[in-house]
C-alpha cells in the first residue's frame, strides 16, 4: 500500500517480556461489547424463529437458501462498513453494481473476434471489475480534493451512473445465458454438494479479507483514526486522503463484484439491477454496531447484521404474519439494536 | 558548528493573510529555544511549518545544514522531529497502543501490523517512562478515558519513543494541574540532559524561562527579537514582551 519506512528510523529496543493480561470475562466483554451486543440480537432472534416457526427453521432448506440470497448485499456490506468507520458514506454502490454489469456486457459484446467463450467472460469481469474500482476511485477524488460530504457526493454519483447504465443500455436487458457454459458459473454461484452456494463462499472469504484489512493491517488502523479524529491522524502524518479513496475504491471493486454474482444467478442483467439493495446493505451496518460517526465499528457485526436483516423477511411469513409487518419488525429491530450499541459505547467509554 | 534546523526567511500566507513574514529561526544542537508571543502571533504556523504540516509559502528549510525540499509530516518524523500539540493529536476512541503508534504502526513489508510488539512497547513505555500505575492504563484500554494530564503524557512518550532528535512542545502544559505542570517543566529539562533540541511554545512565560536556553519573541508573524535566558532577568523579559505587544518593538 505504502513504502515501508516507518520503523527504519525506530530504534527502540527488543522487550524480551511480553506483555501479557490474564484473561478476564470483563474486560473481554467490555473490548468486545458491539460484537456481543450483535451476537445477543441474532441468537436472541433465531431463538425466536425457531420456537415460532420451528418446521421452518430447523429444515436445513431455509439456511440453505439464506445463504444463497444474503450474499449478493452483504458482501458489499464489509466494504461499506470500513467506509463508515473511516466516517464517511458511500450511497452509491446499487449504480455500480449495474455499471459493472455494463462494463461486462459491453466488453462481451466487443470481444466476438475472440471466439472462446471463456476468456470472454473473462475480460468482461476484469472489465467490471475495473468499471468498479475506477467509479470508486473518482467517488473518493471528489469527495477528497474537493472537500465535499460522501454522503452529498454518493447521492449525486448514484443518480449518475444509474443515468448512464439506462443511457448505455437504452434501458434494455441483456440475457447472459452464455456465462453458464464457462468455468465462472459454477465458481461464483454453484452449489457445493447441492448445499452450500458459492456466493456464500464468496462472502466468508471478503468477510476474513475485510477483517484481515481492517484490524491488522495499517490500511485498517489508519482507516479507525481517519474516521476518529482526521486532524489528529494529518498531524501525525497519516495520509487520510489517499486513506479514503481506497477505501472507496474497495467498495467500488466489491460491489460491481455483487453485480456479477447476482447478475450470474439469474443469468440476465437488468438495468435496474442493485436498487433494491440499498437499504439493506445500510441496515447490516448499522445494525453491526458501526457508529455513523466513524471510528468505531465492525465486521463481524456486520455480518450478523446482513442475516438478521435477510432472515427478518423469510421468517415473518413462516412464523405466519403477513408480508405487511416484513418492514414494521425490521424498523423495529434496527431501531432497538442501535440503542442497544449507543448504549454499549457509552458505557464502554 | 552546524545548526539542528534553521529555517531561512520563511513566510506563509493563507490567501490574503499573512501568517509569517521573513522569519530566520535556529535551533542548535542540544538546545532548547522557547518561543514567546502573543496569541495569534504565528507561533503555531511556525511550529506547523517544522512539523511539515504546512508548507512554506516561501524561503529554506535546512536539517543539519542540509536543505529539504517539501517537508510533510512523515518527512520530519524521518528526520526526527516529533511533535506534541496543543491539540494533543490523540485517536480518543482508539486504544493506547494505537495512539503511541499512531501515523507510524510497526508492520512487516506487507503492512501487516505487527500488534504484539506495539502493545509490549506500550507496556513498557507505560511503566517506565511514563510511570502510569493506574489500572485504567492499560495498552488496549480507550484513551478517551484518561485524564488530561494522562492524555498528555501520552502525546510526550509518543515523541520519545521514537528516538526524536527535537522535539517540539505547543503549549503542553495547557489544561494540566500545577503538579502536572511541574512534571512536564522537569520532563523538558530531561530533553536538554539526553542531548537532545527542543522547541518549547507555552503561555507561561516562567515555565519558559525556566527550561529555555534562548527565547525568541514573535511578533504579528515575525521574529522581533531574541535573548539568551541567561543574559536576561525574568522581569525584563515580561515588560519587554507587554512593550512589543502594544507598540511592536521592544524599546
Amino acid at each position: 500500500m505504502e513504502p515501508m519506512n516507518s520503523q527504519t528510523n525506530n530504534t527502540a529496543p527488543e522487550v524480551t517480556q511480553h506483555y501479557k493480561v490474564a484473561f478476564s470475562f470483563r474486560r473481554f466483554a467490555r473490548n468486545y461489547s458491539a460484537q456481543l451486543g450483535i451476537l445477543g440480537v441474532f441468537v436472541t432472534l433465531w431463538i425466536i424463529f425457531i420456537a415460532s416457526a420451528p418446521n421452518t427453521f430447523l429444515s436445513p432448506q431455509i439456511y440453505s437458501a439464506f445463504m444463497s440470497s444474503i450474499p449478493f448485499f452483504a458482501i458489499m456490506a464489509i466494504p461499506l462498513t470500513i467506509v463508515v468507520v473511516a466516517k464517511e458514506m458511500d450511497l452509491s454502490f446499487p449504480s455500480i453494481m449495474a455499471m459493472g454489469m455494463v462494463a461486462f456486457s459491453f466488453t462481451y459484446n466487443g470481444t466476438a473476434f475472440i471466439g472462446n467463450t471463456t476468456i470472454r467472460v473473462f475480460l468482461a469481469i476484469i472489465a467490471a471489475l475495473l468499471a468498479g474500482s475506477i467509479i470508486g476511485w473518482i467517488n473518493g477524488i471528489i469527495i477528497v480534493k474537493f472537500g465535499i460530504p460522501s454522503l452529498v457526493v454518493t447521492i449525486g454519483t448514484q443518480f449518475f451512473w444509474r443515468g448512464a447504465v439506462l443511457v448505455l443500455t437504452s434501458g434494455t436487458n441483456f440475457p447472459i445465458e452464455y456465462i453458464k457454459e464457462t468455468i465462472f458459473y459454477p465458481m461464483f454461484v454453484g452449489k457445493i454438494g447441492g448445499f452450500l452456494p458459492m456466493q456464500m463462499v464468496w462472502l466468508v472469504v471478503i468477510t476474513i479479507l475485510g477483517w484481515v484489512m481492517l484490524n491488522r493491517h495499517r490500511f485498517g488502523a489508519h482507516i479507525y483514526l481517519t474516521g476518529d479524529n482526521i486532524n489528529s491522524a494529518e498531524l501525525m502524518g497519516v495520509n487520510t486522503g489517499r486513506t479514503r479513496i481506497q477505501a472507496f475504491m474497495l467498495v467500488g471493486i466489491i460491489s460491481a463484484f455483487a453485480g456479477l454474482l447476482y447478475s450470474f444467478y439469474i443469468a440476465y442483467f437488468w438495468p435496474s439491477l442493485g436498487s433494491g439493495y440499498l437499504l439493506n446493505t445500510l441496515a447490516s451496518v448499522f445494525l453491526g454496531g458501526t457508529s455513523v460517526f466513524g471510528g468505531t465499528g465492525t465486521i463481524l457485526g456486520t455480518f450478523l447484521g446482513a442475516f438478521i436483516i435477510g432472515a427478518i423477511e423469510a421468517a415473518t411469513v413462516a412464523i405466519g404474519l403477513t408480508g405487511f409487518w416484513t418492514q414494521l419488525i425490521y424498523g423495529f429491530i434496527i431501531v432497538l439494536s442501535v440503542i442497544m450499541h449507543t448504549y454499549l459505547r457509552k458505557r464502554g467509554e | 558548528m552546524e545548526y539542528r534546523l534553521e529555517l531561512r526567511n520563511v513566510s506563509k500566507s493563507f490567501g490574503e493573510v499573512k501568517a509569517l513574514e521573513n522569519i530566520n529561526f535556529q535551533l542548535g544542537q542540544n538546545e532548547i529555544v522557547g518561543l514567546l508571543g502573543d496569541n495569534g502571533a504565528g507561533k503555531s504556523t511556525l511550529i506547523k511549518i517544522i512539523t511539515g504540516y504546512y508548507q512554506p509559502t516561501s524561503g529554506e528549510i535546512y536539517f543539519n545544514g542540509r536543505k529539504v525540499e517539501h517537508l510533510s509530516v512523515p518527512k520530519a518524523r524521518e528526520l526526527g522531529v516529533e511533535t506534541v500539540y496543543q491539540e494533543r493529536a490523540l485517536a480518543e476512541m482508539q486504544t493506547l497502543w494505537r495512539n503511541i503508534f499512531l501515523g507510524r504502526e510497526l508492520c512487516n513489508a506487507m503492512g501487516f501490523l505487527d500488534i504484539q510488539r506495539m502493545r509490549d512497547e506500550t507496556h513498557r513505555l507505560m511503566t517506565q517512562s511514563m510511570g502510569f500505575t493506574s489500572h485504567a492504563v492499560s495498552p488496549d484500554s480507550r484513551v478517551g478515558k484518561y485524564s488530561g494530564g494522562e492524555k498528555q503524557g501520552v502525546a510526550i512518550v509518543r515523541a520519545l519513543f521514537f528516538e526524536a532528535e527535537i522535539i517540539v512542545l505547543d503549549e503542553p502544559t495547557m489544561g494540566l494541574s500545577l503538579k502536572e505542570s511541574a512534571k512536564l517543566v522537569n520532563f523538558v529539562k530531561g530533553i536538554k540532559e539526553a542531548g537532545k533540541s527542543a522547541i518549547f511554545i507555552d503561555h507561561n512565560i516562567f515555565h519558559v524561562y525556566n527550561v529555555a536556553d534562548r527565547v525568541v519573541v514573535i511578533d504579528r508573524g515575525s521574529v522581533a527579537g531574541e535573548f539568551l535566558t541567561k543574559s536576561i532577568s525574568v522581569t525584563e523579559l515580561m515588560e519587554k514582551m507587554v512593550r512589543v505587544a502594544e507598540t511592536g518593538s521592544f524599546d
